[in-house]
């Protein structure tokens, strides 16, 4: 049952492993951004009063991790050939295909993002766990610490798709992608805190920041590597995580099917 | 430069076609200088200061950063997208009309909607500017305009040289975004506050402390750079307009177009 959305992944998987060139651009891009970020936490740092809940330690490898998994993370990565389907009117033929749209385009969206994680993600990790003193990239604290980032960083990888595809489904209302993703994806990166870490930011923000799904996609899985959240707060999250996602995948798959019972295809 | 007006009249009223999602892609655009703004905020916030460097102090760096760059964007992304004029062959129209290729590239596109970003970032500039505590004589008000010109000309030229990249690669190349974006990212802060190979790279090679910290120094008084000599060191920015242009006549030269 689930083999059409399984031969999509595989498919994507390859499709996207080809861009190998572009990876390593992009690498030399993130290495250059994650010195530059670094260096601004460093000069602030340096002359703080009082000590913040982040060492500047974590801050570095947290930023690391951001820079690695950024394929992961961002919401602003998008699959134009989606949006032309929608606005094109070629939906049709999805519609045609005996597998059910929502699992379909998920499975694509997942690969694509991982594909392009997997390029990229090795030759940085590789390269920032060998820097000198202050740039390297600390270990987690244990093996435990390290194998829950991994369960967190993929449940937050689930999410994040979920959430894209809720970008996707929204096209089909407004007809023009530029909207919905700049709105969706310049709030979501900042409450994600990918721009700065959810625990630098003022406490009023922070409640905010707890209440909405964003910070479980980057944010919780990079602090559980640094050891900034403790393994018993990990579980919990793990399950807050699992009822978010489960809550995503639910209200994608209603509205999706809403839409697509309004769907107009005109001919052509 | 009469036809890159022209130019420009065309592309306004293309765009203004589609009224309101252009009104809701500028309101859109504002919000990047918004968040990264407040991030600046926040960091403040919990830190007080950045090395001797106080809120106002980086707001304005900051905010003249973000007015030259927007402006750039509004006008130089036609040089952005250029690689996909080669890969198409589509330069080669250009290359048979009798007029300047710089000015016809600048013309093939205009976003509008980045002005969004603009008056936020004027808005902001204008607030620090208010808040700082300096007397603003007319030296120092001409350097802060001069700032943002000599910022102008400095993201144009970095447009142009990335732009240039791809009559030997035909594709554009990701790695370029470091001095674009890169650079926005890099000069929000002061200069002052990297490592020194930093320091000496955007100051030397690539002119960014030119336009924003050098003659910051200047406007905020800091020790050993009060002479006006500083704050004339943005029409030293402007000058780095010339080689960029000189690596984009060479470009044209090589070029081979690709067929289509």
């Amino acid at each position: 049952m689930m083999k059409p959305y399984l031969s999509v992944f595989r498919l994507r998987i390859s499709n996207g492993l080809q861009y190998r060139a572009a990876a390593l651009a992009g690498v030399g891009t993130q290495f250059f951004f994650g010195f530059i970020f670094i260096m601004i936490f460093q000069a602030f740092y340096a002359h703080a009063s009082e000590a913040p809940s982040m060492t500047l330690s974590q801050v570095i490898t947290y930023t690391w991790l951001k820079q690695a998994f950024l394929a992961l993370i961002v919401l602003w990565l998008r699959d134009n050939e989606l949006f032309q389907l929608i606005t094109s009117g070629n939906i049709a033929y999805e519609l045609c295909r005996p597998s059910e749209i929502y699992g379909l385009w998920y499975a694509k969206l997942l690969a694509q993002r991982l594909s392009s994680a997997l390029l990229r993600c090795f030759p940085i990790l590789i390269v920032v766990a060998f820097l000198p003193e202050p740039y390297r990239l600390q270990l987690p604290p244990d093996i435990v610490s390290g194998l829950l980032f991994l369960a967190t960083l993929l449940i937050g990888l689930l999410m994040i798709v979920a959430l894209s595809m809720l970008i996707y489904i929204s096209v089909f209302v407004t007809m023009s992608p530029a909207g919905s993703l700049l709105l969706f994806s310049i709030f979501g990166e900042f409450f994600a805190g990918l721009i700065i870490p959810v625990p630098l930011m003022p406490d009023w923000m922070q409640k905010i920041v707890y209440i909405l799904p964003f910070h479980w996609t980057a944010d919780f899985p990079f602090r559980v590597f640094t050891g900034n959240i403790s393994k018993a707060e990990a579980l919990t999250g793990i399950l807050a995580q699992c009822l978010w996602l489960a809550a995503l995948i639910l209200f994608g798959k209603f509205t999706m099917d809403r839409a697509l019972k309004r769907v107009v295809v005109q001919g052509g | 430069m009469r036809l890159f007006f022209k130019y420009m009249g065309l592309e306004l009223k293309s765009q203004m076609q589609y009224r309101t999602s252009f009104l809701l892609l500028m309101l859109g655009q504002c919000l990047t200088p918004f968040t990264s703004f407040a991030a600046l905020y926040f960091l403040f916030e919990r830190f007080g200061q950045i090395q001797g460097w106080s809120f106002y102090e980086v707001t304005l760096c900051f905010a003249v950063t973000y007015v030259a760059f927007s402006v750039t964007e509004c006008f130089a992304r036609g040089f952005d997208t250029f690689s996909s004029l080669v890969v198409s062959g589509n330069f080669d129209r250009l290359l048979v009309r009798p007029r300047n290729t710089v000015v016809q590239v600048l013309g093939t596109r205009f976003e509008f909607a980045r002005i969004g970003r603009l008056v936020l970032s004027i808005v902001v500039l204008i607030w620090a500017a208010i808040h700082i505590e300096i007397d603003w004589t007319l030296l120092k008000t001409l350097t802060l305009v001069l700032m943002c010109v000599s910022g102008m000309f400095i993201f144009t030229g970095i447009f142009i040289l990335a732009a240039s990249i791809s009559f030997w690669t035909v594709q554009g190349l990701e790695i370029a975004n470091i001095f674009t974006d890169g650079g926005r990212e890099m000069t929000q802060y002061p200069l002052s506050i990297y490592q020194t190979w930093v320091k000496r790279f955007f100051t030397f090679v690539i002119p960014f402390a030119c336009f924003n910290y050098l003659p910051l120094t200047y406007i905020v008084g800091r020790e050993g750079s009060d002479s006006p000599f500083y704050a004339l060191i943005p029409l030293v920015g402007i000058l780095f307009l010339i080689p960029c242009l000189l690596v984009w006549r060479i470009g044209v030269r090589h070029y081979r177009s690709t067929g289509s």
